[in-house]
């Protein structure tokens, strides 16, 4: 299912995103620290099902962390509040055993390197295997049907014969294929996807997009793709979030958010990639740096390095606000200018 | 004609690797008759996916690698074979970045001292005046006082960059070699970086050899380019026109498979099948078990380059056959 939701207007709430009656997962107030620093502060989100989101930050910016605090993969030492549910289920603080259950079952996830994420001495059809034991509890000839079937599902070329293939005899792009699959094993209701091609050629990326959107398609799951770059993410999700120094600084249908990005820090990340159309001319890049986490300034995370800058910026930490249907901005410059939008219209930026 | 920097005339390059643990050795052709020249002054970038030899096209234009056929022309002379004595003046006058600044900083060492390492090496001018000229390089980079005096670890991804720039330009090259340097870098960062490389080459008068997969950086930083597909070059140009109308069927699925922000212009080509191990070559055209142009003619025979009306090369059999189709467009 893949509808555009319809968005009430959102109170003077904080929580900005969908809020319809098809709410898959809900994240609220989650923070996450290490050794008393604050990495993550105070993420408020909600998925629809079926729905494709994307999560686009730099690095440091609590893309990843979000959800590896909301699925218990944080190491012991970090320091995990608020509440991640799935439909009414809290996921945070819960029993190793249950959230197994979860974890691979109606929650998968993928990342970047599909070599390091899958037993290198271990045949690949014995670990999709392992998956379809546990969650689907297969066994025997059923386990092997099935595992070909998700293989030809993925588009994994001679599958019959691959299933009895180690992980260093296929291609990144093959095992990426193989990761796929056996997030696919557990028949998930969302697969969270963290930077999936990144490490993969160009043409091979295309094909794993491609795959993705294919099977979202087919199966109704929800997807949540993680990445810096904002072209992946543009041409895969319906809902795009952009984080920044742990905090969503922006949320926006996809085709929007390219046209009209609202905030300062979406706009310098649109303007910092080289065009691939039209006239080139200097890139403006942002100028600085991302905080450190120990080191974060008092207001708002993004105020040193933004040319809206004011002086209530660096006193108050700017709460993500709903601008317009669907749209939300944590900027306090944003409050001030949506007066004057009605006259000059935003320069569309094409990046 | 502008005069070229450096020559790459017809090289290749194989390596031995095994089949498996206590296999037999096979020989793996990396760079096959690569044939490039970049003028003075200019950047020529050199894209292709893993596997496709570029790296190693630019380690042999640097004598860091031997070819084993073909030469290297530095400045219309030959290039010293490495390690000697003629190579090492000459290296001098070629620098090579690489994408993980951390890996390329020692990382005891302090920026500065890294930055004046190689004049000190070169004994170029006294102690105090080497590091006047380190630090007056930092502050070409971008870099300060304080950072001067930072471990590697002390800066950012960005800075590190900058830091390797410095140490890189200092002995004041003519050729510069980047292979991949903005790759790991976030695009805030990079656009910086991509900036202060520019205005670096205008300022000192660099010629670049770019090796990048990024259509995008590349698009912004060359004038010329040159793509590669296990070992070869399939196609080469200049850059705006080679990406605005890619020629080589390869080029046009690798240009389509950008992925653009907002709304999409142009058509994707998905190509079927994995990109070919370069130690089981296909026979004939390389490319030609994920054409989709394929013809029977491809699997047998191995395109020669053809260069079109525009200054374009190709190396295709289904462009050989219609030329004048494709310098319509130029």
């Amino acid at each position: 299912m893949t509808v555009q939701h319809p968005i009430p207007a959102a109170p003077a709430s904080k929580i900005p995103a969908t809020l319809s009656p098809g709410r898959l997962l809900t994240i609220e107030n989650l923070t996450v620290g290490f050794n008393g620093v604050r990495v993550l502060r105070g993420i408020d989100l909600t998925l629809a099902r079926g729905e494709a989101l994307g999560v686009v930050g730099e690095s440091g910016s609590g893309k990843s962390v979000t959800w590896l605090a909301a699925l218990g993969l944080l190491p012991k030492t970090a320091e995990v509040s608020g509440s991640v549910r799935l439909d009414e289920d809290e996921l945070l603080g819960l029993h190793a055993s249950r959230l197994n259950r979860v974890r691979g079952g109606r929650v998968a996830m993928i990342f970047q390197d599909p070599s390091s994420a899958l037993n290198p001495v271990i045949r690949i059809g014995r670990q999709i295997g392992e998956v379809l034991a546990r969650h689907q509890g297969m066994s025997g000839a059923s386990v092997r049907a099935e595992a070909k079937r998700l293989f030809d599902l993925v588009g994994l070329p001679d599958s019959a014969r691959r299933i009895d293939a180690y992980p260093h005899e296929l291609s990144g792009g093959q095992n990426q294929r193989v990761m796929i699959a056996m997030a696919l094993a557990g028949k998930p209701d969302v697969l969270i996807a963290d930077e999936p091609t990144t490490a993969l050629d160009a043409t091979i990326q295309a094909q794993i997009l491609d795959l993705l959107t294919t099977i979202r398609k087919e199966t109704g799951m929800a997807l949540v793709l993680i990445s810096h770059d904002l072209g992946v993410v543009s041409e895969t999700c319906e809902r795009i979030m952009v984080m920044y120094a742990g905090g969503i600084v922006e949320t926006a249908p996809s085709n929007l958010i390219f046209e009209t990005p609202r905030h300062p820090y979406t706009q310098g990340l649109l303007a910092a990639v080289p065009p691939f159309e039209g006239a080139v001319e200097r890139l403006v890049p942002i100028e600085g740096q991302v905080p450190h986490p120990a080191n974060m300034p008092t207001g708002c995370a993004f105020a040193p390095r933004c040319s809206r800058h004011m002086s209530e910026c660096e006193k108050i930490v700017p709460p993500l606000k709903s601008i317009a249907a669907g749209r939300a901005s944590a900027c306090l410059a944003e409050e001030g200018a949506q007066a004057e939008r009605h006259s000059s219209p935003i320069k569309s930026m094409s990046a | 004609m502008t005069e070229n920097i450096v020559e790459l005339q017809a090289i290749s390059k194989s390596y031995a690797t095994r089949r498996g643990l206590f296999g037999r050795r096979v020989p793996v052709r990396a760079v096959d008759e690569v044939s490039l020249s970049l003028a003075k002054g200019q950047t020529l970038a050199l894209v292709g996916e893993s596997g496709s030899g570029k790296s190693t096209t630019g380690r042999v234009a640097l004598g860091l690698e031997r070819a084993d056929t073909g030469c290297v022309l530095f400045r219309g002379t030959e290039l010293p074979a490495a390690d000697t004595r003629a190579w090492r003046r000459m290296r001098a006058q070629m620098q090579m970045i690489y994408q993980d600044p951390l890996a390329a900083l020692d990382r005891r060492l302090t920026v500065l001292d890294q930055v004046r390492e190689p004049l000190d090496i070169h004994e170029i001018g006294s102690a105090s005046e080497r590091n006047d000229k380190a630090l007056a390089m930092l502050g070409a980079v971008g870099l300060n006082a304080s950072h001067a005096g930072s471990l590697p670890s002390e800066l950012s991804g960005g800075q590190r960059q900058r830091a390797v720039l410095a140490r890189a330009l200092i002995m004041r090259p003519e050729l510069l070699i980047c292979d991949e340097p903005v790759s790991a870098l976030d695009v805030s960062i990079q656009a910086q970086v991509v900036n202060l490389l520019m205005d670096l080459q205008k300022e000192m008068h660099l010629s670049i050899l770019f090796i990048s997969h990024d259509l995008k950086v590349v698009r912004q930083i060359s004038q010329r380019m040159a793509v590669m597909y296990l070992g070869r070059i399939v196609e080469c140009g200049d850059t705006k026109d080679l990406l605005a109308n890619p020629a080589h069927p390869y080029t046009k699925a690798l240009v389509s498979a950008v992925p653009v922000a907002g709304g999409r212009t142009r058509e994707r080509i998905i190509l079927t099948g994995e990109p070919p191990n370069p130690a089981a070559r296909p026979t004939g055209c390389a490319f030609h078990p994920r054409c989709p142009v394929a013809r029977p003619q491809c699997a047998s025979v191995s395109p020669a380059v053809t260069t079109l009306s525009n200054g374009r090369s190709v190396a295709c059999h289904a462009v050989e056959i219609a030329p004048t189709f494709m310098g319509a467009e130029a």
